[in-house]
């Protein structure tokens, strides 16, 4: 998947200028850098919620695209395993169950998001993006919400499922960073820019 | 029955009692039954009226009139909210029209209708153009306030335009057509049948409210007003209770 000169500003102020970077078809990609620097903006383009004002993305054409959102984005009308069969074609109670039930939520299946913590509301999250699969993974400072505990289950979660798949993980923590990623991207903005990569080849 | 709803209707039948209290001493300090009758007179006049068949006639003509302008008006007015929320230069078009209609007098608007329609019908039409702009105007509210980033989510799990609809948009609709309903109701009854009067419809309530003006027979006509507030309220409950029978909003905080 390649990035090209990309543009993208919020009035006067650039987040993205003449921004490139090129990312794997598989594995997980960090990027990695200070809050505000303009990383959410960029998993926005590659989400297409955004259209970049300038610039190209190419390889991304067909590909299924799922997201872990910073805040997890649920319906607060909808219990949590309608939020995690919303996203699932007809007749997947069962899959989304299951997805459910591996984020450890599964007594809460029939909960609205109101009666559960912000923790477990990011978990909803994760099963949501999980059990919509795809080829590309977004993840958006995922676990800011989780306690520690908490944080490495889902991260393993995320580990285990669709090894095939790009994942592409921004946060601002070193640690989650080098423990999860095979490629980093240093970044700093804005505008947006790569400052060093580092392979994790440790891993 | 728990504490709490005997609290409740113990409140209710307190302000109830109070009004009634308040009417009463009116009465007295007036003193003249041509300008005021007393709420025991105005509640046997509705007995006496709901013994004869022709009561059942006009309420049911008024209750006709009043229905079939705001069913009409509210279909039409979710129709085009949902339309100009799509397509933005319809909002453009239609926006003015609508915020004109609502700002008209309503009595500029039935003499028009007397003028354009067969008399029978200017009661429907006049509610339903008085609910129209309510529906319509609040339809585009909801549709508005819906969350941008809810709406995000739908796009990148491409949801498609049915899921959006029925899992963003309408629960995020439904509480703004909750409000536009009871307030259509209401000023439906009102223009309804002010129309009535004005057109003199018979078989309708207007057309005896019109009748009691004529005769100056004030026990008639409170006793008709009263019959047009219950009918109001009770249908403005009714619709409310069918509204929440819909499972679209039960989780919203």
């Amino acid at each position: 998947m390649k990035l090209e000169h990309l543009n993208q500003a919020y009035g006067e102020r650039a987040v993205l200028r003449d921004f490139s970077l090129e990312l794997p078809d598989s594995g997980t990609v960090c990027l990695f850098g200070p809050s505000g620097c303009g990383k959410t903006t960029l998993l926005n383009c590659l989400a297409g919620i955004l259209t970049p004002q300038g610039g190209t993305i190419t390889g991304l054409s067909g590909k299924r695209i799922s997201y872990v959102f910073q805040e997890s984005r649920l319906l607060p009308w909808a219990t949590v395993l309608e939020n995690v069969e919303l996203v699932l074609p007809p007749n997947h109670t069962q899959t989304a169950l299951e997805w459910i039930s591996r984020a450890g939520l599964l007594p809460y299946a029939g909960q609205y998001p109101r009666k559960l913590s912000g923790g477990q509301r990011q978990r909803v999250s994760f099963a949501r993006a999980l059990a919509y699969g795809g080829d590309v993974l977004l993840l958006d400072e995922p676990f800011h919400a989780l306690d520690r505990a908490a944080a490495q289950e889902m991260s393993a979660l995320l580990q285990q499922s669709f090894p095939e798949s790009l994942k592409i993980l921004v946060t601002h923590s070193r640690e989650e960073a080098e423990r999860l990623s095979d490629r980093i991207y240093f970044l700093e903005g804005p505008p947006l820019r790569v400052v060093s990569c580092r392979e994790q080849t440790a891993r | 029955m728990s504490r709490g709803a005997i609290g409740r209707a113990a409140r209710v039948l307190g302000v109830a009692a109070f009004w009634l209290a308040v009417w009463q001493l009116l009465y007295q300090s007036v003193g003249q039954e041509i300008l005021l009758v007393s709420p025991a007179q105005t509640l046997s006049r509705v007995f006496e009226l709901s013994c004869r068949a022709d009561f059942w006639v006009s309420a049911g003509g008024s209750l006709y009139n009043v229905a079939a302008g705001f069913v009409c008006a509210s279909l039409l007015g979710v129709v085009l909210g949902a339309l100009c929320c799509r397509f933005r230069f319809l909002y453009q078009l239609i926006y003015p029209l609508l915020s004109a209609v609502k700002a008209t007098p309503v009595a500029s608007f039935i003499i028009l209708a007397l003028v354009w329609l067969q008399s029978v019908r200017v009661p429907a039409f006049i509610a339903g153009l008085i609910v129209l702009p309510i529906v319509f105007g609040n339809v585009c509210q909801g549709a508005a306030a819906a969350d941008r980033e809810l709406l995000e989510m739908a796009r990148v799990f491409r949801l498609g335009r049915w899921k959006t609809l029925r899992y963003i948009y309408l629960p995020t609709v439904a509480p703004y057509l909750a409000a536009a309903f009871t307030t259509g109701m209401g000023l439906a009854w009102k223009a309804g049948v002010s129309a009535e009067v004005l057109a003199n419809v018979r078989s309708s309530i207007g057309g005896r409210i019109y009748g009691a003006k004529i005769y100056l027979d004030t026990a008639d006509l409170f006793a008709w007003t009263a019959v047009v507030v219950v009918l109001s309220v009770a249908l403005e409950r009714l619709l409310l209770a069918c509204f929440r029978r819909i499972p679209w909003g039960e989780g919203k905080p």
